[in-house]
């Protein structure tokens, strides 16, 4: 084998504190060949980022890095800070997760690059110039030269992420370290982005080391994996390896967890128990023991070493692992798996239920002021422009799309329980515009929600068991009552109540959303609306939400609107979707026939976004790139909305386009009742 | 943030053996105001600011019926004298005792100093989170009165009015002084309000139909809190030396009745020579702001449940 371009041995790294050391990164080691690409996975805590982060030296003053990090054979560890700086953006380049605090906001991108040209090369300014507009170009960014006198703030998300991409191929790297470069993205985006990483990796020839919690991401893009918890490696190999011979019982794990969106969603997903160990102070053994299913005596005793099953490159940190390949034994083996109950309503056909959230041509626009103190409009910001959906009883909808789509807006408009702009919302059966005050805060008793981010949606100066009473004291319930719900509720959420006097600050994220769903469900509703509930929770603890999320709704009767940008997790635990785009929805329908037979492009586009976590799938995958971003919602495109981005626009010849051009296309019935997108030259393609 | 997740890891489902159900149904579960109580009880200086607070209060109003002189007495065969037996904290030029001088001084400047504070910065709350919250022409219209209120100096209209109250009692004076420290931090408050009001959890409690009202008194003063303490226990200090300046220019407690601000003022000149007529004074003020800022503290961390005790 030739010599690796990067070599990691023993690497240590230790965060000296107040209350123990932080043992972040405990020993490891990987080699990098040239034009290879390393995919580190793990979840928050597990080391990944700090074990990177070691590698380009730029890890807090404090920290204690031991070890040894050789980039083509020249020890980078101890290296002081100056020759370091010669190295780093040189040799290595990075990719940060979010590309706007990683851009300063007020210079324009064309400086920020020609400064990473000029300061490892002594080349003019006018030199530099040109080679960050051509850099702009391969990375590309349309009417690059105009466009490098933008300043950052002028960039959306993901043209960030490409002038970070741009920059850190500025000097031909060896190296390129991307820390969860498309984390924050849509995943149309992120298609794009991991396109444009392989264009840069094609060019260059660097090899990536590629960070990151997804493990679908990884899987067509990554040639090794290295799967990271609790400062170590415990498992790497290629990809396939990996992927489809697990032989660490947390990567099974990880792989059980995800939801996929080529797989309808009666599989329950796979939970792990616990949630990983603080890194201060480790227990001996396993780092993994308490959560895993197979641990015995030994694995609470010794830590297993990081050694080879199956083929030389495919190792594993379990005692068991010879077992495991043994028996051939697949996630669902190791796991066992939870056992959901069926809705009682699911088995009346739809149309029979009842009707629990209608919402008919519903209009939100924000008005654009402009004047300082006679404030008059000048326009209006179409959130939502007319979107029209129903949910029956016990059913989940989805409602997705990319970020500025209008979803979230649609849900608040929804839970204001007001008279909307335009349009008609009727919950249970009473219009909301003829509610009065009194009536409306009732019903408020009936429709809830749970909110995204589980540390802002509880108020951190409340103990859980005041924040757990407060739907129940403003709905006029007795102390002794809620006492007792209160208990009910943490139990019926899979927490204990003997932690109802705890702060929220004090539980875990999972947890916290736990906490969150109690509360949702405090007045018995009958509506439980769900903003993005699971996305900011590791995938491990997520499965377990989600399964909770799916267990209550089949016990208690409840019916969900689902927002969500995940189309995976969506495919999972809805019954019908909805797609928005620029505030309309492009297509609505049962869940299975939308993914299956995708009909309006921009469903097909989104559909061919999502990575799945199956690297043969990944590669044989043909996806359909949408160009550029979303436009803005305060002026739309006439005609259909979608036809600055449509792929299929782009194939149609001048006559058929101006149909798409003048009139706004309304859903229309595919092939059966409940299935509909709007397009005028729709037509079904399997894209999962 | 930082909780070590051994504590926190121990609860999720299947873990939990089923026998210890039926126990914890008995045991009541803990509201957030007997938490906060327990927690203000575990800091042991704020304990320690709160005994001391207590002790100044019964010195000054228990204090006095301990000396045989009251504050209006002089004593014409101890003119400065030392502390002795006879005068605990010595005398005056005029032979007025100083001991009761500074109890009489400190029942008026213990009430003015945590009155105002209370008031002034209560007022703060109130107002700065109400128009924060509400938004519209409430907010445009409550700024546009601090705004106001901040241009007018506030020496000069203390000034003009003080004739009107002449005579009055001396809480007036307290209104006066309050009325006037408010304002800043009423603005500041308006601003953390705005950045809360889009909090989830406060979206959350308003979809629960909680009033506007309870919102303001349940999410948002409490997540506030830090700040509000901070400025209560900075304003009684300010309140006590601001009294001094009016008093010195005959507005607020004039002669023969006396607050600490004025004993202070008095014996400044004489600090180094005739010690007692400023220490015992200065140091009861002291002792006063420290105690109200360790219980200012304890309070703080006893409402901010990440403060870790």
């Amino acid at each position: 084998m030739a010599d690796p371009v990067l070599a990691v041995r023993g690497l240590t790294v230790t965060f000296p504190g107040s209350a123990g050391d932080v043992r972040a990164v405990r020993g490891i080691d990987y080699e990098l060949q040239r034009g290879e690409v390393l995919g580190i996975v793990g979840e928050s805590g597990s080391g990944k980022s700090a074990s990177a982060t070691a590698v380009t030296g730029l890890l807090p003053a404090s920290a204690v890095v031991d070890g040894s990090i050789r980039l083509d054979g020249e020890e980078l560890i101890g290296l002081d800070d100056a020759r370091m700086a010669k190295v780093r953006g040189k040799r290595i380049a990075m990719v940060f997760q979010d590309p706007l605090s990683a851009l300063t906001p007020v210079y324009t991108v064309g400086d920020q690059l020609s400064e990473a040209v000029r300061i490892h090369n002594d080349v003019s300014r006018q030199a530099a110039r040109e080679r960050s507009v051509e850099l702009l170009k391969l990375v590309g960014i349309p009417h690059a030269s105009e466009r490098a006198d933008a300043f950052p703030h002028e960039f959306s998300g993901g043209m960030r992420q490409r002038v970070m991409i741009a920059m850190a191929i500025a000097n031909d790297p060896d190296v390129i370290i991307a820390d969860e470069p498309t984390t924050a993205l849509d995943v149309t985006i992120q298609a794009q982005v991991l396109e444009v990483l392989r264009t840069a990796r094609e060019l260059t020839g660097a090899a990536i080391v590629m960070i990151t919690h997804d493990l679908s991401v990884i899987a067509g893009f990554a040639d090794r994996v290295a799967v990271m918890y609790a400062g170590r490696i415990v498992e790497t190999g290629t990809v396939d390896e990996v992927f489809y011979s697990p032989r660490m019982p947390y990567t099974m794990g990880l792989l059980g967890a995800i939801p996929r969106a080529d797989e309808s969603g009666d599989r329950p997903l796979v939970p792990i128990d616990g949630t990983p160990p603080s890194l201060v102070d480790l227990p001996a053994g396993c780092p993994f023991a308490a959560r895993c299913p197979l641990a015995f005596d030994t694995c609470r005793e010794v830590e297993p070493a990081l050694i080879a099953v199956g083929s030389a490159n495919h190792r594993s940190a379990c005692h068991l692992a010879e077992k495991i390949e043994a028996g051939g034994w697949g996630p669902t083996d190791v796991f066992p798996l939870p056992d959901l109950p069926e809705a009682a309503a699911a088995r009346v056909p739809r149309a029979e239920r009842d009707v629990v959230l209608e919402a008919k041509d519903l209009v939100r626009h924000h008005p654009l002021l402009k004047g300082a103190v006679f404030k008059r409009q000048v326009g209006a910001v179409r959130a939502v422009d007319g979107i029209s959906f129903d949910l029956r009883d016990g059913e989940t909808l989805g409602l997705v799309g990319e970020s500025g789509c209008g979803k979230t807006t649609t849900l608040l408009e929804v839970l204001e329980l007001a008279a909307p702009q335009a349009g008609r919302i009727v919950v249970l059966g009473r219009d909301v515009s003829e509610l009065g005050q009194s009536e409306r805060r009732a019903m408020r008793r009936d429709v809830n929600i749970v909110f995204q981010d589980p540390m802002a949606s509880l108020d951190p100066r409340m103990p859980v068991s005041d924040i757990l009473a407060e739907p129940m004291r403003t709905h006029g319930m007795s102390g002794a009552k809620i006492q007792a719900r209160i208990r009910e509720l943490l139990r019926l959420v899979g927490l204990n109540p003997e932690h109802a006097g705890r702060y929220p600050q004090q539980f875990s994220g999972g947890q916290r959303q736990r906490v969150g769903i109690a509360r949702a469900l405090a007045l018995e509703p009958e509506l439980l609306v769900l903003d993005e509930p699971v996305s900011a929770l590791d995938v491990s603890i997520q499965a377990g939400v989600i399964n909770l999320l799916e267990e209550l709704r089949a016990r208690l009767g409840l019916s969900y609107l689902f927002v969500a940008h995940d189309l995976a997790v969506v495919r999972h635990i809805a019954d019908r979707i909805a797609v928005m785009y620029l505030g309309k929805i492009v297509e609505i329908g049962e869940v299975t026939r939308v993914y299956e037979s995708a009909s309006h492009p921009y469903t097909q586009a989104l559909l061919s976004a999502i990575p799945l976590p199956d690297p043969h799938k990944e590669r044989a995958r043909r996806r359909i790139l949408l160009e550029g971003d979303l436009p803005s919602p305060a002026d739309p495109p006439s005609g259909c909305r979608f036809r600055t981005r449509c792929p299929k626009f782009a194939g149609l010849d001048e006559d058929r386009r101006r149909r798409c051009l003048e009139e706004e296309p309304p859903l229309h019935g595919m092939d059966d009742d409940d299935h509909a997108a709007a397009c005028h030259y729709a037509e079904a393609l399997k894209v999962v | 943030m930082s909780v070590p997740s051994d504590q926190l890891a121990t609860i999720l489902p299947g873990q939990r053996p089923d026998g210890e159900e039926a126990a914890l149904d008995e045991t009541r579960i803990a509201s957030r105001w007997s938490l906060v109580l327990r927690r203000f009880r575990r800091r042991r200086l704020a304990m320690a600011g709160l005994v001391v607070l207590v002790f100044l209060f019964l010195l000054a109003f228990v204090g006095p019926y301990l000396g045989q002189w009251t504050y209006t007495d002089h004593d014409f065969n101890a003119f400065l004298q030392g502390p002795s037996l006879d005068h605990w904290f010595g005398t005056t030029q005029t032979g007025g005792d100083v001991y009761a001088l500074t109890l009489r001084g400190m029942q008026k400047s213990l009430v003015i100093g945590i009155l105002v504070a209370l008031i002034s910065t209560g007022l703060a709350a109130l107002v700065g989170s109400f128009a924060g919250y509400m938004g519209g022409w409430i907010d445009r219209s409550l700024m546009w009165f601090v705004d106001l209120m901040l241009v007018l100096p506030s020496f000069l209209i203390i000034a003009i009015l003080s004739p009107t109250f002449r005579g009055k009692t001396w809480l007036v004076f307290v209104v006066l002084l309050a009325a006037f420290l408010w304002l800043v931090t009423a603005r500041i408050v308006r601003g953390m309000t705005i950045s809360l009001r889009e909090r989830e959890y406060v979206l959350a409690a308003r979809y629960m139909g909680v009033p506007a009202h309870r919102i303001i008194f349940r999410h948002i003063l409490p997540n506030i809190s830090s700040l509000l303490i901070v400025d209560a226990t900075i304003n009684v200090s300010a309140a006590v030396i601001s009294e001094t300046g009016l008093s010195y220019f005959g507005f607020g407690v004039q002669p023969p009745d006396v607050s600490l601000g004025t004993l202070i003022a008095d014996g400044t000149q004489s600090a180094t020579t005739y010690p007692w007529l400023f220490g015992f004074a200065a140091g009861i003020l002291v002792a006063l702001v420290l105690a109200v800022n360790l219980v200012g503290d304890g309070l703080r961390d006893a409402l901010d449940p990440t403060s870790g005790f």
